[in-house]
């Protein structure tokens, strides 16, 4: 066999009875130490779900202090430029923190206090859910402590003092390429070794099963809303929905409710980096191939070896060489599509949206205008495309000055 | 089956393939063997090893940087079975590169390389069934690790599905040495013991003659892992063979129980 065929053969899913399965994805896949902690989680979890209590501090607090619901808004003028489809954002970026993840960190940590544990872990990649965890956690009195790979803290500078002004403790991670697989690793070996007092607030949908579906449940307010504010506006539903996917908390979110309205179309955007050879881009759905990584059996980038190759992306966030594994569900049945944008053409994405709407998209949700600005000139003027924003670019402010002149509208090389 | 623990104290070396290379590999098990160790643990490395310290995440990177797959492991694993018909031999490995193997293809090959065993870090006994299924077909000895957060329903589970031991994790954590053994210890080896019909090792933070001699009191058998590992880093590749001969013998020596 070919080094190539070896490459494409897809490995078979392993067979499986046990809970939190999507299609073959998903899965349980974590050291024995870890089980009971998983086991008491999904518990919790499933008590939580049926408590009114729970959701009404939650949806008082996402109300409350974190500013939900966020806006779906007209981008008249990006609309007018594009010269198809209606664009409407969904301003997750608007939300405290700057980003959809406090969504699902508010609600892991009111899990965390309904089992009495007093110290929180988290991992982050562009910092957006380190900060979020660091924010509930001051606002609980929780210890916290962040793992963030060493190159992520260096090109998201402003998160890491962010978090450490939070009160958490921020923990560089040399290892690896030093980004967010290599912090997952090193947040997954201390919660194997203090698991007994340890809440780990995961901040995407991904890793071991109860998690996917968790952080996925914390996040499908963003459709919930959006469905309704988008029948509100236009009294009928969106022909598109585009959303940019890391580990894919914000697009599983911004999918949900939308998953049986077959006449949306579901667009996830990945990270094309600078090139298509392996290492060059974080694109799992062009390249990677089934595979188990930190817990959970879905797409993965990785040699004809089994070992998980780097990854790069300008973006930390969508930096991550495996993803969510109902997305690896909804990329096999077809439910939705994934396509990727390059890095030169998110940056391009956050010139554009500044500069049309007076809105600075993170890096992260610049992928997924990427994608809107080349879907919307296709489409009707009578169509309908929306846009999740998933968060804002304040923090990217080091990278942008680095990587793009202002006078041209070309992007460095 | 060449999974046994005959003289006490029984022992279970872990030996990162690949580090330094290959041959060394081959060499310090056999070595290791010769010197009483009862089986050897044959490492798999990966690049993303969750369970690991410091000291075995250094090995595995080094061994991952060299090329080393899982096929090079596998002809290490027939050289030792050539060499040691008696040894006893366990193939550990995360589950990615077994997945990306195949895993019928992976327990056939294990066979045919001579392996008794595998223990695969990141798989636990409800996912197994494709696995098990697998080494039931090949007549391998699958190894579940058992933990001391495991409740006493998991622990029998455990016992029930492994072969030739279970690997009784000594306290909650990554693999590395400690100087103190962990009280949870003991008592996760009692509540094993319950179940088990098969032998019980224990592993994790065992790595002098003291701790091989505390841990014979009580369990059939200690692994001793990143005390091995660290030796081979320090010491160069050539010394490698007698260096891990000479500290094996130290701790099945050393580590007889007192009676």
């Amino acid at each position: 066999m070919s080094p190539v065929e070896t490459i494409n053969r897809p490995a078979p899913a392993p067979k499986s009875s046990a809970p939190g399965r999507f299609g073959a994805y998903g899965g349980r896949y974590v050291p024995e130490t870890l089980m009971a902690a998983l086991l008491e989680l999904d518990q919790c979890y499933a008590e939580a779900q049926a408590d009114p209590a729970f959701h009404a501090e939650l949806n008082a607090l996402l109300q409350t202090y974190c500013g939900r619901p966020t806006p779906l808004y007209f981008a008249k003028r990006l609309s007018e430029q594009l010269g198809g489809a209606k664009i409407y954002l969904k301003r997750e970026d608007l939300l405290h923190t700057g980003a959809h993840k406090i969504n699902n960190a508010l609600g892991q940590a009111l899990l965390a206090k309904r089992m009495g544990k007093t110290r929180i872990i988290a991992e982050t990649g562009a910092g957006q859910h380190g900060v979020a965890t660091a924010t509930v956690c001051a606002l609980f009195g929780l210890e916290c402590v962040v793992y963030m790979g060493e190159e992520d803290m260096r090109r998201q500078e402003p998160n890491v003092y962010r978090m450490r002004l939070l009160g958490a403790e921020v923990r560089g991670v040399s290892a690896g390429s030093a980004t967010l697989k290599d912090a997952i690793n090193e947040a997954m070996r201390d919660w194997v070794t203090n698991v007994r007092n340890t809440f780990y607030i995961l901040g995407s949908a991904l890793g071991s099963h109860p998690y996917p579906t968790i952080v996925r449940d914390f996040q499908r307010v963003i459709s919930r809303e959006s469905r309704e504010q988008i029948l509100a506006a236009e009294d009928k539903l969106p022909d598109t929905v585009v959303a940019c996917v890391g580990g894919g908390s914000n697009a599983i979110g911004a999918f949900y409710e939308y998953l049986n309205d077959a006449s949306v179309a579901l667009v996830g955007v990945e990270a094309g980096g600078r090139g298509t050879a392996l290492g060059e881009h974080a694109a799992r759905f062009h390249g990677g191939i089934p595979g188990v990584l930190q817990g959970t059996y879905s797409y993965v980038l990785q040699d004809d070896a089994g070992q998980v190759s780097s990854t790069h992306s300008v973006s930390a966030g969508l930096d991550y060489a495996s993803v969510g594994p109902e997305h690896a569900m909804l990329h096999d049945s077809g439910r939705a599509t994934y396509t990727y944008a390059m890095d030169h053409e998110a940056l391009e994405a956050v010139k554009v949206l500044s500069r049309t709407e007076g809105i600075i998209p993170a890096l992260e949700s610049a992928h997924a205008i990427a994608e809107a600005i080349k879907l919307a000139p296709k489409m009707g003027k009578d169509k309908i495309l929306m846009v999740n924003v998933s968060g804002r670019g304040d923090k990217d402010i080091g990278i942008l000055r680095n990587e793009m002149s202002l006078e041209g509208s070309e992007a460095k090389k | 089956m060449s999974i046994k623990f005959e003289k006490k104290p029984g022992l279970v070396i872990y030996l990162t393939a690949g580090d330094p290379d290959l041959a060394t590999t081959r060499d310090m098990a056999i070595a290791a063997v010769d010197a009483g160790a009862d089986v050897i643990e044959l490492g798999v490395p990966f690049s993303d090893p969750l369970a690991d310290g410091p000291v075995i995440q250094r090995a595995s990177e080094r061994a991952v940087a060299k090329g080393t797959r899982l096929e090079d492991v596998l002809k290490t694993c027939r050289e030792i079975r050539n060499a040691r018909a008696n040894a006893g031999i366990i193939l550990f490995s995360y589950l990615n590169p077994v997945v990306r193997y195949g895993m019928t293809a992976f327990a056939k090959a294990a066979k045919d390389a001579g392996a008794d065993g595998v223990l695969l870090t990141d798989m636990i006994v409800e996912e197994a069934g494709e696995y098990l299924e697998a080494m039931r077909a090949n007549d391998l000895a699958p190894v579940f690790l058992a933990a001391p957060t495991s409740p006493d329903e998991r622990l029998k589970a455990i016992a029930e599905n492994s072969r030739g031991f279970v690997y009784a994790i000594s306290r909650v954590g990554i693999t590395g040495t400690q100087t103190e053994l962990a009280a949870d210890a003991e008592t996760l080896v009692k509540r094993l013991k319950q179940f088990a019909q098969i032998p019980v090792a224990l592993g994790f933070g065992i790595s002098t003659p003291e701790h091989v001699k505390t841990v014979a009191g009580f369990a059939d058998a200690a692994v001793v892992g990143s005390a091995l590992v660290a030796l081979v880093e320090k010491t160069p590749a050539a010394e490698a063979p007698r260096a891990v001969g000479e500290f094996v013998r130290q701790l099945k020596e050393g580590g007889q129980p007192s009676t």
